[in-house]
């Protein structure tokens, strides 16, 4: 790599694209037509489905709060009835979290965040596909609920035991715990290659410390969503076992303990309270410098501010459980924590003013919607204080006064900053202004309705109305409230309506947005609009934060093909991996045409997800095994033709990465982060429970540490050593010794799966018996998956040497493997602790 | 069709005046935190008041500021050092601001979980989907135990211990006017507090939402002087008075008949079940349906035969086939039961 930045320092000249390059370039990235369309996998066209489908689900969203608070406009209202109620305040919450918020904001990422950081597509493009359909379909399996009347009725908190098979026989839990898992696949697929895009693919000189700043909050997102899902999601996996076979683990009777739920939901929920806000606060610091006329003031400030919200946002998740009963000291350390997260919050606000002060504001629609936005975000900000304290928060929480502080957070803090993004990002999708009219009447009506309906809604929860009740009696002061708050939210949808005719009026009779309408200085308008499919024409050198204003003619250059990669005479799409610290050119990284492996991967997931849910297992199992079979496939890829290619300006780079840090190589390990956090919520589990049992493991239950635990551990320790002589091989490229590793793995990790597959015969319990016996099935099931995972690896590894002709310095299947290997030897360790160890150690 | 419009623009006109007089008089309400008759809720509120107009001033600063900046005329301005206005405003001032309110915050409200002396009075509390069963206890003599329902009588100015529990999912128990909430949740017991410091009656409801009728799962503490209150508990530990005029006598008998006694008890009246509401002293009870319904005969005939219309989701059987005459002779007989 020394080479090419040498290179990359020589001065840049200019070269000229013939006309036939050109076709051939729009060619390589045309997006494809008819009903091939459904084959894209580029971000734009992904982003702009994941936008334009999560702001439907927003439509849905709000009627479903339209009809909560018509039924609450005038006490003992039989509009709704109790069952229909519950359904629709649980899907509400459910769609504006699940479907719309985080969603809403990771498809801004995915759209986005390459032209920022001027690059043409994120890094697996057929992931982003994937992670679309996988949206799509959980969310209309959620809505399908509604077609049969069984929608969710538990809550958005799913808390047990109201939600286990014996408070709730139905299917209605059912479609949430699978619907929500699933959709969930596509917020962690879009993390993952946000993250691995951000690091790997900004453009040359675009080094970290002048990262456009929204890269730097979806950075900070995507790894909050890498470890908070995946609590989330266990505690789903716990609650549908127990639901559909009765293994338990919330059940008091068995050992279990409600409150598990409740950690493990927080622990998720906090975080993706900030999950919510940042993006939206990130598209506020993107937008702002140019609505203002000046630069962003305080950029290392912010991105301080962003890293410590995403690092404090984990330790605040009880302060959701003041009231169940957790002694007081415990809850004096979540209230300050929860009270130092407010400094971050603080600093973005000051950040936001002192840019407006030192600029020359530009009084537009999105500058209203954001003055808009810090408004209503510091009054929810001033209360969240307020329910951090724990006295206070005993009589305020599950009180409207609560519903009011987080929809002043929620949708102060991330709706009207959409809505300012989308009135400013538009016109790049369709070349078209929005009205200012209709934009500027919008706004007023929207923030005037929110107010009217969420600011009396403090007060009705101080005069004490509990949440999430159909009916209230006349006569405790609250029905003038609630009628004020219901013509207030009649009055913030019709803005919204409003808002929504904006959209459709402008696609027709805007007036022509021009290149960069807005007059910014990101790289993101360094195109025309509406934005072709490649985003950016050629890949420029960046030399400051505000490259469109600080570098003349820069606009031009990339426009006129004059900087990196220009063309694709190959006929490959292809853009720049960079260093991640100083975006020094790498390689060519190679991204895959359209395809419909991705639509496939998610029809077989979709198989999966609803055979779990009509409990027809064989289903189930067919689409999981379907959708391997199609991984292998996906992952499969042709040795690259050359080595190395000339990619302008003077630069050579080498095609594709066969070493430790390659976007793919880096993909895996952001996966195995997510794997590791399934791991440890199961680990804090059994410990969580052990905390609240008499006796553990319960009389009868302990394993023995027989022959075939000791032949586990030694084959883990010697699959280690098998990993280790792969891995020195792999680093040095050496194709003997890849080979041989890999071979040697495969009787060690067969010999593994055998040995955990006879050590869980010898255990002295029954599954169903006790919530001890079920987490620790649960534990060695998650290592003996991860060995036969390992296993694929391997021989997927070798297949790739031996019949696809891959060479060692441009492949990381063996790199691969060492990482997957490694990691399931931690966890066979970590596992054999707890389930062996541990007891005798602390019990 | 222009006047119903404009008469109910004036009755909402009218409802805004009588919110703000309303405001101005203190937030009062039979559920208001901000109406407190308890030592617990009175700190809250103190805490509310403070955090309240701090946070207007801080609200207001902050606007100022916000529109200061987006509205004067950019040559006109003061200079200010942006960054050390970012360090002022977002780490100086929530820190100052913030440790003065956790030093507050900490002192209030500790009384919730106060050690009380060996003879003070002690309930337990049972939540059911969807009402409460409220055990008082005492502990020297077990035997003087006695049961309700949907109902706590507390003396005045005399702490007294709830030891709550579910037999279900999750409730939580509060009572605004008195202390904040606590949930209550199976296999694990949670210990409250609460004073009244003035003779009253408090509505409390469930605040966890738990299923279907959780919007109807309310409760009334009526705190009275002491000497009232220990003839109160005299009476309730006392079993059922028998029936004294021949249609009570009646009731009793299609009370008896009809089932009603699988689910319920009534001490010294001969019925058992433990499914439902103790109702030995139902006629002592402001309400029926757990703070839902007022305790009238007539409210009493028609939950005996229509109780999931009047509570949908309730798990009482309905008894339609029991003729009008009959429900009103079993609910005379309920009534009875002082």
């Amino acid at each position: 790599m020394n080479d090419a930045a040498e290179k990359f320092r020589s001065p840049l000249a200019a070269e000229v694209v013939g006309p036939e390059a050109e076709a051939q370039f729009e060619r390589v990235w045309e997006k494809p037509s008819g009903w091939r369309r459904i084959s894209a996998v580029n971000n734009s066209v992904i982003g702009r489905r994941f936008i334009l489908t999560t702001f439907m689900f927003f439509l849905a969203g709000g009627v479903l709060a339209l009809l909560i608070r018509t039924q609450l406009i005038v006490p003992e209202n039989d509009l709704l009835s109790t069952e229909v109620y519950n359904q629709f305040f649980t899907m509400h919450g459910t769609t504006m979290m699940f479907l719309f918020a985080v969603p809403m904001m990771e498809a801004f990422g995915v759209y986005l965040i390459p032209s920022m950081i001027g690059t043409r597509d994120l890094c697996f493009p057929r992931l982003s596909a994937f992670g679309y359909w996988c949206f799509l379909f959980g969310g209309l399996l959620l809505y399908s609920s509604f077609l049969i009347g069984s929608a969710p009725d538990g809550g958005w908190f799913m808390y047990v035991p109201l939600t286990t098979k014996e408070f709730s026989p139905g299917i209605n839990q059912d479609f949430w715990l699978l619907g929500v898992t699933f959709v969930e696949i596509a917020s962690i697929t879009g993390a993952l290659e946000l993250i691995v895009t951000i690091l790997r693919m900004r453009a040359p000189g675009m080094s970290l410390h002048r990262m456009a700043i929204f890269a730097w909050y979806m950075l900070a997102v995507s790894f909050m969503i890498i470890f908070g899902f995946p609590p989330l999601i266990l505690a789903s996996i716990l609650l549908e076992a127990e639901r559909a076979f009765g293994i338990p683990f919330y059940d008091v009777t068995r050992g279990g303990d409600p409150l598990l739920w409740q950690h493990l939901f927080w622990i998720f929920g906090h975080p993706e309270v900030y999950i919510i806000f940042l993006p939206a606060a990130g598209l506020v610091s993107a937008m702002l410098p140019t609505l203002s006329r000046g630069p962003l003031v305080g950029y290392s400030l912010l991105v301080l501010a962003v890293v410590g919200t995403a690092f404090l946002s984990f330790g605040l998740w009880v302060h959701h459980m003041y009231a169940t009963g957790i002694p007081r000291l415990a809850l004096s350390f979540f209230a300050g924590a929860s009270l130092a997260v407010s400094i971050p919050s603080g600093i973005q606000v000051f950040a936001w003013i002192a840019t407006l002060w030192e600029g020359r504001p530009l009084l537009r629609t999105p500058l209203l919607f954001v003055i808009g936005f810090i408004i209503i975000f510091v009054i929810g900000g001033l209360t969240g204080v307020m329910v951090a304290m724990v006295p206070f928060d005993w009589q305020v929480h599950d009180t409207y006064f609560v519903v009011a502080h987080f929809h002043y957070v929620l949708i102060g803090g991330m709706v009207f900053p959409l809505f300012a993004a989308l009135f400013f990002y538009l016109p790049r999708a369709t070349g078209r202004m929005l009205s200012e009219t209709m934009g500027k009447i919008s706004f007023w009506m929207l923030f005037i309705g929110f107010n009217v309906s969420f600011f009396p809604m403090h007060l009705t929860g101080l005069l004490g109305m509990p949440r999430r009740v159909y009916t209230y009696p006349a006569g405790l002061g609250w029905d003038w409230l609630n009628l004020t708050s219901t013509l207030g939210a009649y009055m913030f949808a019709a803005g919204a309506v409003v808002f929504v005719v904006n959209v459709f009026w402008h696609v027709r009779w805007g007036e022509p947005a021009g290149d960069n309408p807005w007059e910014a200085g990101g790289l993101e308008w360094a195109n025309p609009s509406p934005i072709p499919p490649y985003n950016i024409r050629s890949i420029p050198r960046v030399t400051s934060y505000n490259p469109l204003w600080d570098q003349p003619g820069l606009h031009d250059r990339i426009e006129s093909a004059r900087e990196y990669l220009p063309t694709a005479t190959e006929g490959k799409r292809e853009v720049l991996a960079t260093s991640v610290v100083g975006a020094a050119p790498e390689y060519v990284l190679r991204l895959p045409s359209p395809s419909f492996v991705p639509l496939l991967a998610a029809l077989a997931t979709a198989a999966t997800f609803i055979g779990f849910l009509i409990s027809k297992y064989w289903i189930a199992a067919a689409g999981a095994a379907t959708f391997l079979l199609i991984l292998l496939f996906w992952l499969w890829e042709e040795p690259h033709e050359k080595h190395e290619k000339y990619v302008g300006n003077g630069l050579t780079l080498p095609i594709g990465s066969g070493s430790t840090g390659a976007h793919d190589w880096l993909g895996c390990l952001i996966f195995i982060f997510v794997d590791g956090a399934v791991f440890a919520s199961l680990v804090y589990a059994y410990f969580y429970l052990w905390t609240s049992a008499a006796v553990w493991p319960p009389p009868g239950f302990a394993p023995e540490t027989g022959t075939s635990a000791i032949i586990v551990l030694a084959l883990t320790v010697l699959s280690l050593i098998v990993v280790g002589l792969t891995h020195w091989a792999a680093s040095h490229h050496n194709r003997r010794g890849i080979l041989l590793g890999l071979f040697l793995s495969l009787p060690v990790l067969g010999g593994l799966a055998y040995a955990l597959f006879a050590a869980w015969g010898e255990l002295p319990f029954n599954l169903k018996s006790h919530a001890y016996g079920a987490l620790v099935v649960f534990i060695g099931g998650y290592f003996a998956l991860h060995v036969l995972l390992s296993l694929c690896s391997a021989l997927f590894s070798l297949a790739r040497f031996f019949i696809g002709g891959a060479v060692p310095h441009k492949d990381v299947s063996a790199l691969v493997f060492t990482q997957l290997s490694l990691y399931s030897a931690v966890v066979g360790l970590v596992a054999f602790a707890v389930i062996y160890l541990s007891p005798t150690a602390f019990g | 069709m222009i006047s119903p419009a404009l008469g109910f623009a004036a009755r909402y006109f009218a409802g805004l005046v009588a919110a703000a007089v309303f405001l101005s008089t203190g937030c009062a309400g039979p559920q208001s935190a901000l109406q407190p008759s308890g030592a617990a809720a009175r700190e809250v509120a103190y805490l509310w008041w403070a955090m309240f107009w701090a946070g207007t001033a801080i609200f207001l600063l902050v606007l100022g500021l916000l529109l200061y900046a987006s509205f004067q005329a950019p040559e006109r301005r003061w200079r200010i050092a942006p960054v050390k206005m970012i360090v002022a405003g977002g780490v100086v001032l929530p820190i100052v601001a913030l440790s003065i309110l956790l030093v507050f915050g900490l002192r209030a409200g500790s009384g919730v979980s106060a050690d009380l002396p060996e003879n003070a009075i002690s309930i337990r509390v049972t939540a059911h989907q969807w009402w409460w069963d409220i055990e008082y206890v005492d502990h020297r003599d077990p035997s003087r135990n006695f049961t309700t329902a949907n109902e706590l009588y507390l003396p005045v100015n005399q702490p007294v211990e709830l030891l709550m529990t579910s037999s279900d999912v999750i409730h939580s128990l509060w009572l605004p006017r008195l202390a904040g909430k606590l949930d209550l949740i199976p296999s694990q017991t949670n210990r409250l507090v609460i004073e009244a410091e003035e003779p009253g009656v408090f509505r409390g409801q469930c605040a966890e939402f738990c299923g279907l009728a959780h919007a109807q799962m309310a409760f009334y503490a009526v705190a009275v002087p002491q000497e009232k209150f220990e003839a109160w508990a005299e009476r309730q530990r006392s079993p059922a008075t028998p029936p004294e005029t021949r249609a009570v006598h009646a009731g009793k008998d299609a009370f008896d008949a009809s089932g009603c006694v699988v689910c319920h008890t009534v001490r010294g009246g001969g019925a058992w079940g433990t499914e439902g509401p103790d109702l030995t002293h139902l006629g002592s009870r402001l309400t029926i349906a757990a703070g839902t319904f007022d305790n009238t005969r007539e409210n009493v005939a028609a939950w005996i035969a229509r109780n999931d219309d009047m509570k949908p989701g309730n798990k009482m059987p309905e008894f339609p086939h029991l003729d009008r005459e009959t429900r009103l002779s079993i609910a005379a007989y309920l009534e009875s039961l002082q």
